[in-house]
């Protein structure tokens, strides 16, 4: 071929695309340039790769092989070296409703079958009038499932909140702060972006008054000192009051989530949107929050995700969660093993991984999904 | 073609624009701007950098707001009322320089959010309004996709049919071919010259100066926030009166 660094040059033969080398591709290839690049990289991977095979073959030692999955407190009591499944067992029902009565359990069944199929009714695709439950999964279902559960309707006898507890007090806990704090934190949002004076520093105040609170004084306000400046007689909910202080305290880190994503989008959405003689509302509502809101996804089960294990912070007002229920079971003499604490901490932090993970998951999905092709 | 309208229908001009001033902050960015357009006119508007053609033009659909003199478009003056505002921004489209396209909407719905929103027509009406548009600028086949999968050009034509599926009586333009690559700011003036020739009413802030002596009836010069001249695109070009406006076209004429 001719010297390319003369003045005139013109290419005849022109250059194959050619695969690229095999070392640096394929799974060998991804093995050496990644594990064993270095001896120091190798040495690493190998002491890094025992010590983790090492714990994990532990931990499923402890909780799978070596663990008690049949027989009473004996049998526990026998093998202090695995954990002690059969206390969940016993205490399920217990961990499940709390102090919920026995023959209206069926009622906390009837919510939760509800709640899974709503959610995955409005999270498949392809699912016929999915619009509408989702419609009903937000605006319905949490006064709906209020009723079943305290009763008072349809003629069910009330079962009240004080004997709610285990997971489906966690479970109401977190939803109905996830169902106010994602519209509340948009107005919020929409409002500290307002050029209005009064609405401006109403929802900056109140953001950067709940935001700046610890969630333990809100709930320490709400459960001793709120029934202070009621009236005597009066009896405010203790769970609802809890429940108000939880979805103010999740708005105000909401607001600011959205308005991270109002503010990352560019001006010419605005300018677009008003060219076209949108009113304000429709141009947030078909322009600005679509794409701010997915701009945020991550933040947004973010806050979700602390919100649903903040819940576990109701135990210091004596309300009993998941945690706080398998707390006090713990403490039954009748079960004053060994294993059975760590058994108990374990299973909440399962329940609670698997449900977080599932919303990151969850997460992740809708944010391929609304992906359109555009990157900023 | 480049004759100044008939004198009758000067009489009903569809921008009126009377002693403007405009301030960011402290700063006179327009000032005492005269300016009438009749139905039909075209109208380039060029000037250096930071001359305020932007503003001038985002002023007539209130995407910046005046703060003295009088804005009466199609015969509605530009007040803080809302009514005022809603309905001059139902006449006037705009085309941006950066497109400003929706990017979570497909080609089609950028097209019919506005017409079904704003105008409330059927969305059947809305789409047939809205594919004719698209094959007036050319790109039918791509109404179903994504902005984001679509060339500068392509998406600035589709920027275009927008505003058009609204079916304004004016049409403004805010550098529409400055961000596209050369080879593709021909078929966006392609289509502004089609466009022009169905007798859209047009104001252009465009460097192209081909494209403003083929299809301007009036080229405006601007400088420091005032208009320093304007007059018929052959004269203007041949036959410029002031020094900042020779010195002007010096400098984009050279090459
Ligand atoms: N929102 C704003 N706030 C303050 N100053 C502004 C604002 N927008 C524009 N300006 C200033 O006003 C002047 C005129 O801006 P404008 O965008 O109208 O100029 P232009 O003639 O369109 O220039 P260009 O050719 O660069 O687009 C500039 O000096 C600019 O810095
Ligand atoms: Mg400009």
């Amino acid at each position: 071929m001719k010297n390319q660094n003369t003045v005139f040059f013109v290419r005849k033969e022109f250059a194959p695309s050619r695969p690229a080398p095999a070392s640096t591709v394929g799974v060998l290839g991804w093995i050496r340039n990644n594990l064993f690049s270095t001896p120091f990289n190798s040495l690493l991977t190998v002491v890094v790769g025992g010590l983790g095979a090492w714990s994990i073959w532990g931990a499923l030692d402890w909780l799978i092989f070596n663990a008690v999955w049949v027989g009473g407190n004996e049998a526990c009591k026998a093998n202090p070296n695995g954990a002690c499944w059969t206390f969940i067992g016993t205490r399920f029902d217990q961990f499940v409703y709390g102090f919920y009565e026995k023959p209206e359990r069926w009622r906390v069944d009837l919510v939760i079958l509800v709640l899974f199929v709503g959610v995955f009714w409005t999270g498949w695709e392809k699912a016929p009038a999915r619009r509408w439950a989702g419609g009903f999964m937000l605006i319905l279902f949490p006064w709906i499932a209020w009723g079943m559960l305290y009763g008072g309707i349809f003629g069910l006898p009330i079962v009240e909140t004080s004997q709610w507890g285990g997971f489906i007090l966690t479970l109401v806990v977190s939803l109905i702060g996830i169902i106010v704090s994602l519209p509340l934190g948009i107005l919020l949002a929409l409002g500290r972006r307002s050029n209005m004076p009064i609405i401006n520093s109403t929802c900056v105040f109140f953001i950067e008054f709940w935001r700046g609170v610890p969630l333990i004084t809100i709930l320490f306000m709400a459960a001793y000192v709120l029934p202070l400046f009621f009236p005597t007689g009066m009896n405010f909910d203790q769970l609802l009051r809890a429940l108000i202080g939880f979805a103010f305290f999740a708005a105000a880190y909401m607001a600011e989530v959205v308005r991270g994503g109002l503010q990352s989008l560019d001006k010419g959405q605005y300018e677009a949107a008003d060219s076209l003689g949108l009113s304000y509302w429709k141009s947030m509502r078909l322009i600005i929050l679509p794409q701010a809101l997915k701009a945020v996804i991550p933040g947004i089960v973010n806050t979700f995700i602390g919100l649903f294990k903040d819940t576990t912070l109701v135990l210091i007002i004596g309300l009993l969660d998941l945690l706080g229920m398998v707390h006090a079971a713990i403490a039954d003499p009748n079960w004053s093993i060994r294993s059975v604490p760590t058994t108990g901490y374990a299973f909440v932090a399962i329940t609670f991984f698997t449900f977080c993970y599932g919303m990151s998951r969850y997460s992740r999905f809708i944010e391929d999904k609304l992906n359109t092709g555009h990157q900023r | 073609m480049n004759t100044l309208p008939n004198p009758e229908s000067r009489a009903q001009p569809v921008i009126q624009i009377q002693k403007m001033n405009k301030w960011f902050g402290q700063f006179h960015v327009l000032k005492e701007i005269d300016l009438e357009v009749v139905t039909g006119e075209r109208i380039v508007i060029c000037g250096p950098s930071g001359s305020g053609k932007s503003t001038l033009i985002r002023c007539i659909n209130r995407l910046e707001e005046h703060q003295e003199g009088q804005i009466v478009v199609d015969g509605v003056e530009l007040t803080n009322d809302l009514k005022h505002i809603e309905h001059v921004r139902r006449e006037v489209g705009m085309v941006f320089q950066h497109f400003n396209l929706f990017p979570h909407l497909t080609v089609l719905e950028n097209c019919t959010l506005a017409p079904i929103w704003v105008r409330k027509q059927p969305k059947a009406e809305a789409e047939a309004t809205a594919m004719k548009y698209l094959e007036r600028v050319k790109i039918p086949e791509q109404a179903e996709k994504y902005p984001g999968q679509l060339s500068g050009g392509q998406q600035q034509r589709v920027a275009i049919a927008r505003s058009l599926c609204m079916q304004p009586r004016i049409m403004l333009f805010d550098e529409p071919t400055s961000a596209l690559d050369p080879e593709m700011i021909k078929e966006v003036l392609d289509v502004m010259i089609e466009l022009a020739d169905t007798g859209m009413t047009m104001l252009v802030v465009t460097h192209e100066m081909g494209f403003a002596r083929t299809v301007a009836n009036r080229v405006i010069f601007m400088d420091d926030g005032q208009i320093i001249e304007q007059n018929k695109p052959e004269e203007f070009f041949n036959n410029p009166q002031s020094d900042r406006t020779k010195l002007f076209l010096s400098q984009i004429l050279q090459h």
